[in-house]
């Protein structure tokens, strides 16, 4: 393995070395490396490209990386990736793509990650992506994440991306049981003329469940980014979407939140704030001895972490 | 040494500071009083850069500083702990005590300046300065910060302000371990006749200019017409005791 592509493991997914646990390595369209274990199976798909990650029920303590890579342009790779979790599994699961181009053609990966977490399940979900490369290229990267929560089964989800994606558009989808609960903290920085686009569809169905999200991001130069999200309450359940956004030059945001109570015991509140950086901030941190940049990069540093 | 020449300061047509001339030695606790609006906190502001003077000049270590940005008076040693502290979304505690350490500062140390203003490090160093801390609770970081900072000259503005009864005599300690650790000026904003009584000098502001300047044994009578010199020994003992903050 080559350092372009160690690097790009390690923004994606954090992996110097082999991974422990399972996983599966995917690099220009095609599976490179992959591991199972006696609760965890990863099988290819065969009616599309793909694979299934199946989880033993009662499954804990154990890992899944299933990160992508991409290091020629030309190419638009299309994936399914398929999440069986079992009764009361718990387990943390790393995706991400990174993609490096250094050429003119554009680079793209689409991933759908659909998810079926059974009674009681529980899984932290880490998805980064990134982008990198000197060619005039552009990368881009479209991410589906469909989540299916059986009764009592809960998952955190965090997403982030880091730098360097041209253009994105980020969807999640997910349908709540009884008793269920969904976390998900959301990172974005654009840059350039970058676009970034984030859709959270959420169906509280069953009785008692709840959804947080946190969007946070920052918008830097001429980029544009777009923030929407429906929250429906359709039973007796819990919904707090938060989406907060620095801009900074031209770079511009919209925000488009809705939140749906179709119950009178649904509890649904959303909160969005759009701003530049706060003057007092930037000043307090000069006061310390930091220049007006290094007091910008802290105080974006910090709100992206 | 600070020594301010002849600063003017006024905004929408309303003279704010007029001809101040003030001078704060060095190593000495110097606290300024003054009724709401009378221009306390702007001065501070002056001094630190935040807000540039019309007139006037500003001498720092004999060097006029009048024209320097506010990061190059704190990296000359000037520190500034705000009226009202400001919150970041994402910045915690420890960041920002090791940014005004300048990022050199040893784990224990953070604790020991959190400890000293009455805050359990385990508990406050990996949290967030946003919203959800309490008045009190900001206060009480911002001025952990500066005395982390080591600054030859430290501002206070209002640093009792929001701090319980309970804990105000070790506040009083804080500063008092600072000006002896430092060996710099302090200056306290205050309308407390507790900090009063731990000033080695009183400035009193009115209306934009310094009334009344001088040691604390001439100018507090003329405030509250009596002097009660026996509260900073009180307070110089319990601090030489080692009192904490939760005693
Ligand atoms: N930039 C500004 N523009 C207009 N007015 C200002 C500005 N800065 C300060 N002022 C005014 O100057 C006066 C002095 O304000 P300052 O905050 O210095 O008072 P203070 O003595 O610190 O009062 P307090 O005891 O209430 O803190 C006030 O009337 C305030 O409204
Ligand atoms: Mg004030």
């Amino acid at each position: 393995m080559n350092n372009i592509e160690k690097n790009l493991l390690k923004q994606v997914a954090d992996i110097e070395k082999t991974p422990m646990g399972a996983y599966n390595i995917r690099e220009n369209g095609k599976g490179v490396a992959r591991n199972t274990t006696a609760n965890i199976d990863i099988v290819t798909k065969k009616d599309k490209p793909g694979i299934d990650i199946i989880i033993k029920p009662n499954t804990k303590n154990e890992s899944v990386h299933i990160p992508v890579i991409l290091t020629e342009g030309g190419l638009n790779d299309l994936v399914y990736n398929d999440f069986y979790i079992g009764e009361n599994a718990d387990v943390v699961i790393v995706a991400g793509c990174g993609i490096h181009n250094s050429t003119c053609d554009t680079a793209q990966h689409d991933g759908i990650h659909t998810f079926h977490l059974e009674k009681g399940a529980k899984i932290k979900y880490i998805e980064k992506h990134y982008g990198e490369g000197e060619g005039t290229g552009e990368r881009i990267l479209n991410p589906q994440t469909i989540i299916n929560l059986g009764e009592n089964a809960s998952m955190e989800m965090e997403s982030v991306q880091i730098k360097g994606v041209t253009s994105t558009i980020r969807e999640t989808y997910a349908n709540m049981q009884k008793g269920s609960s969904l976390v998900i903290s959301e990172r974005i920085m654009t840059t350039g003329k970058q676009t970034a686009k984030t859709i959270f569809d959420v169906n509280l169905d069953g009785e008692d469940s709840s959804v947080h999200v946190a969007s946070r991001s920052v918008a830097e130069d001429d980029s544009v980014q777009e923030f929407i999200s429906n929250v429906k309450g359709n039973t007796k359940c819990f919904g707090h979407v938060e989406c907060d956004a620095i801009i900074m030059e031209n770079g511009r945001v919209i925000s488009d939140p809705k939140i749906e109570a179709n119950n009178v015991d649904a509890s649904l509140i959303h909160e969005a704030a759009i701003g530049k950086i706060a003057g007092e901030q930037l000043i307090k941190l000069m006061t310390l001895g930091l220049t007006e940049k290094e007091a910008e990069e802290q105080i974006i540093n910090g709100f992206l972490k | 040494m600070l020594e301010l020449q002849d600063i003017c300061f006024s905004r929408d047509n309303k003279d704010i500071l007029k001809n101040v001339n003030l001078k704060i030695d060095n190593e000495k606790m110097v606290v300024i009083t003054g009724p709401n609006g009378s221009g306390k906190s702007t001065l501070a502001k002056i001094i630190m850069g935040i807000e540039t003077p019309d007139s006037g000049k500003i001498i720092f270590d004999g060097k006029d500083i009048t024209e320097l940005s506010i990061t190059e008076r704190a990296k000359e040693g000037i520190g500034f702990a705000f009226q009202q502290p400001v919150r970041f979304k994402g910045l915690t505690v420890k960041d920002l005590i090791e940014i005004s350490a300048g990022n050199s500062l040893k784990l224990c140390d953070a604790c020991d300046v959190l400890a000293d203003v009455g805050l359990c490090a385990q508990e406050y160093l990996n949290r967030e300065v946003n919203s959800e801390l309490s008045g009190g609770e900001l206060k009480r970081i911002e001025i952990a910060m500066l005395a982390a900072k080591k600054s030859k000259l430290t501002i206070f503005d209002e640093p009792e302000a929001g701090i319980d009864l309970w804990s105000f005599n070790n506040l009083i300690s804080v500063f008092e371990k600072m000006h002896d650790d430092i060996k710099g000026s302090i200056v306290i904003i205050s309308h407390q006749e507790r900090i009063l009584n731990i000033a080695d000098e009183i400035v009193l502001i009115t209306n934009g200019t310094v009334g009344k300047h001088g040691p604390r044994e001439e100018v507090l009578p003329q405030i509250f017409g009596k002097i009660k010199p026996c509260h900073k020994l009180e307070n110089k003992e319990r601090c030489n005791k080692g009192g904490t903050v939760n005693e």
